[in-house]
């Protein structure tokens, strides 16, 4: 079971999810039916991000299928299209976009007019416009865009704080329950011992599972680690230890596992999820979330995994990252274990 | 249920703050992209280029240098997303030979940010490129070159906010994991506790008593949901286009099939970390390939069908679809039909389950 979890998640996230857009379903109204809508639908369909329709279909069918999620967008071509491109060397297509995703919708309108501003240059193509500036660009780190290198990261993220957060946070809370913590206490053992070796057997596991969402990662998905292996290692243990003591705190201040559970969803899957930074931008949020991101580990961890497997970069661009997660680490245990006495007498 | 003190706190608090914090965070508008521009040129037009670029509003300038190696470190060190190279020369080169190029560096590590991050600066640069031309070449009469122009039009959302598209499926996500969680927890903590032996020997029959349990949590999940619609309208100004009795109607079938579902898992599990270690693996898998935060076409087909047996994908569907577009009961009929027949199959087998493991 806590084996399956990451293999589900790097499988999921591999291969399923991805932010990029394709397929999506399209209607185009061709009032023109002309060679030069023809040639436009063509390499519409030819895209692989369109699953082209053609329908002559009014706002108000339009309408309808939006409400019914049949379509995403219509391209609608005015009647004299050819005609009027041929004549005044000018015409216009209208796009309507159905706007409840409004990243889907102008993503696919701005495809769109890339596939019209290709097919605007093809119609004369010896011609220099004057005074071009061309951009030439080069993609770094990921040059097929593809959404693998983005998400392995954040996954190793979520998976390592997750599993040890809630799991460690019940193991205790769960002996509190039960009353076998009295039993545990009375007898010679320290508690600091205790901790030590509930947490143990959940960072070797971690470590057991980072290891197979490595493997998995460089040879299933293709995104190597161009960095130090063992400097990824090493900043993993960093934050499984830093999860662990997070667990323990959670574990010292709730006293059923109904909300140990509880708090370590709330106080870590959602905020690891949204405020890593993984799966939406940081410099999005507003102010005061940014404020809040920087408590949540898993942002710093993210940073420096990205460096390090992606970017190939050594220790002195992370040392400031691999500080926070020390001393986070530090407060922690530091904080549980001071709740730990006081709870016991 | 409420004698757990916890609960009523979990019920309320934890969904309203979750709802407010996370619309914010969830936002996937992309903006304040860092560039980084270094200019070999230092000419007029490339520093107009520069202006332009950053009083669009899409940029926050990183640096302003002469040096390839200082924008390098910027983008290594995720301090710039882009890199803009304009060259040595750049303006005397681009009336001399009447073209010019400029380099790109972007930080390709998340694709759709590189994309769209891309997309701007281009058409910045084009626009940009358009102005120049209108400038420096006499302009005739008639356009010498086809041009089309791609008129679009936002329906539903034309000013592109992306809170209404997160917070009704945020919403959603909260109140599944509520009522998802609370309906495992109950029949395990029960097993646990040992209070199961209890029931079982009284004469409530097995379907009587899970229909026991599944009444309270149809009205905590009500509640949960109506706090959220309030907050959505408090706070973003989300108003459902469609109709509010359509909303709730599907409400309940989907509270329906959620609470077989965690039924189901806690006659499965012995003990609560169980229950709650697989509710949480289906909830994790549920949420991402629902929809929620990566767009759902774009999943293979595989993928697809598998999403299509989770209540939950339907439910943000038709949270989109009747909020944002104003959808109808004959719009989302399949999704209610489907969510029902899901329902069905999980409360049925969690019964015969149930007789079977006690």
């Amino acid at each position: 079971m806590l084996f399956g979890f990451p293999i589900i998640q790097i499988v999921l996230f591999g291969f399923a999810l991805t932010n990029e857009l394709k397929n999506a379903n399209i209607v185009v109204v061709d009032n023109a039916k002309d060679l030069a809508s023809q040639q436009i639908i063509d390499k519409l369909q030819g895209s692989k991000f369109f699953n082209v329709q053609k329908e002559i279909m009014t706002p108000s069918a339009i309408d309808a299928a939006f409400k019914e999620g049949k379509i995403k967008l219509a391209v609608v071509f005015p009647v004299n299209f050819n005609t009027d491109l041929l004549h005044l060397n000018k015409a216009s297509i209208q796009v309507i976009a159905d706007a409840s995703d409004p990243n889907t919708a102008q993503t696919l309108t701005n495809y769109i007019t890339s596939i019209v501003s290709d097919y605007q240059a093809q119609l004369s193509p010896t011609a220099q416009i004057p005074y071009t500036i061309h951009p030439e660009v080069r993609m770094l780190y990921n040059p097929d865009l593809k959404g693998a290198p983005n998400f392995v990261p954040g996954v190793m993220a979520m998976v390592l704080l997750l599993v040890c957060v809630m799991m460690t946070s019940v193991s205790i809370v769960r002996e509190k329950e039960m009353g076998t913590m009295e039993i545990l206490l009375v007898s010679p053992v320290k508690p600091l011992m205790v901790i030590v070796a509930k947490a143990i057997p959940y960072l070797v596991l971690s470590i057991v599972n980072l290891c197979v969402i490595l493997l998995l990662s460089v040879y299933a998905l293709n995104v190597p680690v161009k960095g130090s292996l063992i400097l990824l290692l090493g900043e993993s243990t960093l934050l499984i230890i830093t999860a662990l003591a997070l667990g323990l705190l959670i574990s010292t201040i709730t006293s059923s596992q109904q909300s140990a559970m509880f708090a370590s969803m709330l106080g870590m899957m959602l905020p690891t999820m949204l405020l890593s930074g993984y799966l939406f931008p940081i410099e999005n949020m507003p102010f005061v979330l940014q404020v809040i991101s920087n408590i949540v580990p898993a942002r710093w961890y993210y940073v420096i995994v990205k460096a390090i497997m992606l970017k190939g970069l050594g220790f002195s661009f992370i040392w400031k990252e691999t500080l926070v997660l020390a001393s986070m680490a530090v407060f922690f245990t530091a904080l549980s274990l001071r709740n730990f006495k006081i709870r016991l007498e | 249920m409420f004698r757990d003190k916890g609960f009523t706190g979990r019920l309320f608090i934890a969904p309203a703050i979750q709802l407010i914090l996370l619309p914010m965070a969830a936002n996937y508008t992309i903006k304040n992209i860092n560039i980084a521009i270094v200019d070999h040129d230092h000419s007029v037009t490339s520093q107009k280029l520069s202006k332009k670029i950053l009083s669009s509003g899409y940029f926050k300038l990183a640096d302003y240098t002469d040096f390839d190696s200082k924008a390098d470190k910027l983008i290594e060190s995720d301090k710039a997303d882009l890199v803009l190279e304009i060259p040595d020369k750049f303006e005397k080169n681009l009336i001399a030979d009447n073209t010019q190029k400029t380099g790109i560096e972007v930080n390709a590590i998340n694709g759709v940010k590189a994309s769209i991050g891309f997309g701007y600066l281009s058409g910045i640069i084009s626009d940009f490129n358009n102005d120049l031309r209108a400038n420096w070449v006499q302009p005739e009469r008639t356009n010498p070159l086809p041009t089309i122009s791609v008129v679009p039009s936002f329906w539903y959302n034309p000013l592109l906010t992306y809170y209404i598209f997160m917070v009704p499926a945020i919403l959603v996500s909260l109140v599944t994991g509520v009522a998802g969680l609370s309906a495992a927890f109950n029949i395990v903590k029960e097993k646990e506790i040992g209070t199961i032996e209890q029931i079982n020997v009284t004469p409530i029959k097995k379907y009587e008593f899970i229909l026991g349990k599944l009444i309270p949590f149809l009205a905590v999940g009500g509640v949960v949901f109506t706090v959220g619609l309030l907050i959505s309208w408090a706070l973003y100004g989300i108003i459902p286009l469609g109709n509010i009795a359509v909303l709730y109607l599907f409400l309940y079938v989907f509270l329906f099939a959620i609470l077989g579902f965690g039924l189901l898992i806690s006659t499965y599990s012995e003990t609560q970390q169980q229950a709650n270690s697989i509710m949480f693996l289906f909830m994790m898998v549920f949420n991402m390939m629902s929809g929620l935060y990566t767009p759902f076409d774009s999943m293979p087909g595989w993928a697809q069908f598998v999403s299509h047996l989770f209540p939950i994908s339907y439910f943000i569907d038709v949270m989109r679809m009747v909020v944002i577009k104003g959808s109808g009961l004959h719009d989302i009929r399949f999704h209610i039909l489907c969510v029902f027949l899901i329902g069905i199959v999980l409360n049925t087998w969690a019964v015969l389950n149930y007789r079977k493991t006690s």
